[in-house]
């Protein structure tokens, strides 16, 4: 069933759309990720303009940010207080990433910004994950389960504006999470991500968050930024399709869903193991598909 | 399309149609983008006064074209060289954003080269894709051109192959046009020239508009006027979306 998408500019297939979303919302679900990272590749990999892709993932992840968190904050699963710092330093990255997006979009570089993003973070954050993943495997079928020291002592406890979060039981710079928040947020808006694919491993390794926070935290966020970077995408760029957003999120919706009770069924290692593995794939094939010689050197760019 | 064959039925009747050399119509002059929008078809169908030969041009409408070139850094493939194909004097506009030709007989046999070019059914010789000599020398140029023709090709929107045209005895003739689920939209100039032993006798310029027609058009032209509030609309169905999905799940 072919579907005329008004802003792309193009037909697509709305039961592909419908399964793409609600795979891809299962995967969010279980791992606490928006599915961005990977909905987003396979969006201008089926024909829709990359800036079109970008702008509009940003809103279908607004949706699916909420029916998750929604789920989490009834298990009181959500530290607003780290939330809102983080929140901070995300609104301020995902202006700032809308604007150098434009530009870049000018330079004709957007394209190549995109990929090269998708994969630097991606090759760290999953092996960074999967070597971790690994470790806790090992450890569990070890002897006693030395969870190592608590509280390592860094450079990172010597920054000032220290803040008690509760919840998360940490006591540390709220200079941090804004950093995170800040970082996470430029991403954001350039790869058209929500950006839990980095932003739950930065809470657990960088932050020290205890896991069964991090997951609805960082999606009560993710909600914020993206509507951001939706609304900064559509008043400056004009990029947000909203027919393509509504099938895709009625899949992920539902997917999402779906996923969550999945996932509270599944072990912490085997889940990040998985999602390493999956985040890899991702990289290698972008890496992949950099190096390799185009089949014409010459291509269109975008005109209005 | 009904309403076309009955015209066809028409001018088949109304044959030797003395006065007029050439008279062409469209089976449809309004291509609507709706919601099942997977490109179209338009037939396209009239009748000469005398045996000839019928050369059928279809242009998009015009707007400038900015290409990319890539070449290898350290192992990834960067665009490093921009060009940009748009009006450049006084005498040319923008180039087409669609291109398609049909004919009767192989365009060689038509006319010769010369006059074909003057008409703009050489898409290799159009002076809207050109570039002035201070953007690009010569044989830059041609590489230029040609890789813009070729992609172009590619996303369905230069149709270089010569479509045929049908006669139907020596008086009527017919094609179809074809136009992809990508076209842009605009008004379409739809030229048809009628050619006697290789000069030219008679041409006629017929408009195709192609247009987003109903929900999508509303959509499309609210996004651009007031962004600000698409974007706020965009969120807020976001926001419910998600909410609901949450409610149903719960209950379930």
């Amino acid at each position: 069933m072919q579907i005329y998408l008004p802003i792309a500019e193009i037909s697509v297939d709305a039961l592909l759309l419908l399964g793409l979303g609600g795979a891809i919302g299962f995967l969010s679900g279980v791992f606490g990720v928006g599915g961005g990272f990977l909905m987003t590749p396979i969006l201008i990999f089926i024909g829709i303009p990359p800036p079109v892709a970008v702008g509009t993932e940003a809103n279908q992840i607004v949706a699916s940010s909420v029916s998750g968190v929604l789920a989490h904050w009834r298990r009181g699963n959500v530290d607003i207080k780290m939330g809102s710092i983080l929140l901070l330093g995300g609104l301020l990255g995902s202006s700032i990433g809308v604007w150098l997006f434009a530009i870049l979009r000018q330079l004709g570089q957007i394209d190549l910004v995109i990929k090269l993003c998708y994969v630097t973070f991606l090759g760290i954050i999953g092996g960074l994950m999967f070597v971790e993943s690994l470790r806790a495997m090992r450890r569990r079928r070890g002897a006693a389960p030395s969870r190592g020291k608590l509280h390592k002592h860094t450079w990172i406890h010597g920054l000032p504006l220290k803040m008690r979060f509760r919840r998360s039981k940490l006591y540390i710079s709220a200079l941090l999470p804004v950093g995170v928040g800040f970082v996470v947020g430029v991403l954001s808006a350039l790869m058209g991500v929500g950006g839990g694919f980095i932003m739950v491993p930065a809470m657990i390794y960088l932050l020290g968050m205890p896991t069964a926070v991090v997951v609805g935290t960082s999606l009560f966020q993710i909600i914020f930024v993206t509507a951001n970077v939706t609304f900064l995408q559509a008043y400056a760029n004009q990029t947000v399709d909203v027919v393509l957003a509504i099938l895709l999120l009625t899949g992920a919706v539902i997917g999402a869903q779906m996923g969550a009770r999945a996932g509270t069924k599944l072990r912490g290692e085997q889940l990040r193991i998985l999602l390493a593995a999956m985040v890899l794939i991702v990289c290698g094939k972008l890496l992949f598909d950099l190096t390799l010689t185009p089949e014409d050197v010459y291509s269109l760019g975008q005109n209005e | 399309m009904k309403r076309a064959v009955l015209v066809f039925g028409i001018l088949l009747l109304a044959a030797p149609a003395r006065g007029a050399p050439l008279v062409v119509d469209l089976s449809n002059h309004l291509v609507a983008i709706t919601t099942g929008f997977a490109g179209a078809e338009v037939l396209l169908f009239g009748a000469v006064d005398q045996p000839g030969d019928v050369v059928v041009v279809v242009r998009g409408p015009a707007r400038p074209i900015t290409m990319y070139r890539k070449s290898r850094i350290a192992g990834i493939w960067v665009n490093t060289a921009a060009m940009t194909f748009e009006k450049h004097s006084s005498d040319t506009g923008n180039p087409p954003s669609f291109y398609a030709i049909a004919s009767s007989r192989p365009l060689d046999e038509v006319a010769p080269h010369r006059v074909l070019s003057r008409n703009g059914m050489i898409l290799e010789e159009l002076d809207e894709l050109e570039l002035p000599s201070a953007k690009a020398s010569k044989n830059v140029e041609a590489e230029w051109r040609a890789a813009l023709i070729r992609n172009q090709e590619r996303i369905g929107l230069y149709q270089t192959e010569v479509k045929r045209i049908g006669f139907l005895g020596e008086r009527l003739f017919r094609t179809r046009l074809t136009l992809p689920a990508n076209v842009p939209t605009g008004i379409y100039l739809v030229k048809t020239v009628l050619f006697v032993d290789g000069a030219e006798v008679s041409a006629q310029t017929t408009p195709l508009f192609v247009s987003k027609i109903g929900v999508e058009a509303e959509i499309f032209d609210f996004a651009h006027q007031q962004s600000a509030w698409y974007g706020v609309i965009a969120i807020l169905v976001a926001l419910v979306a998600g909410w609901l999905a949450h409610v149903a799940f719960r209950k379930a």
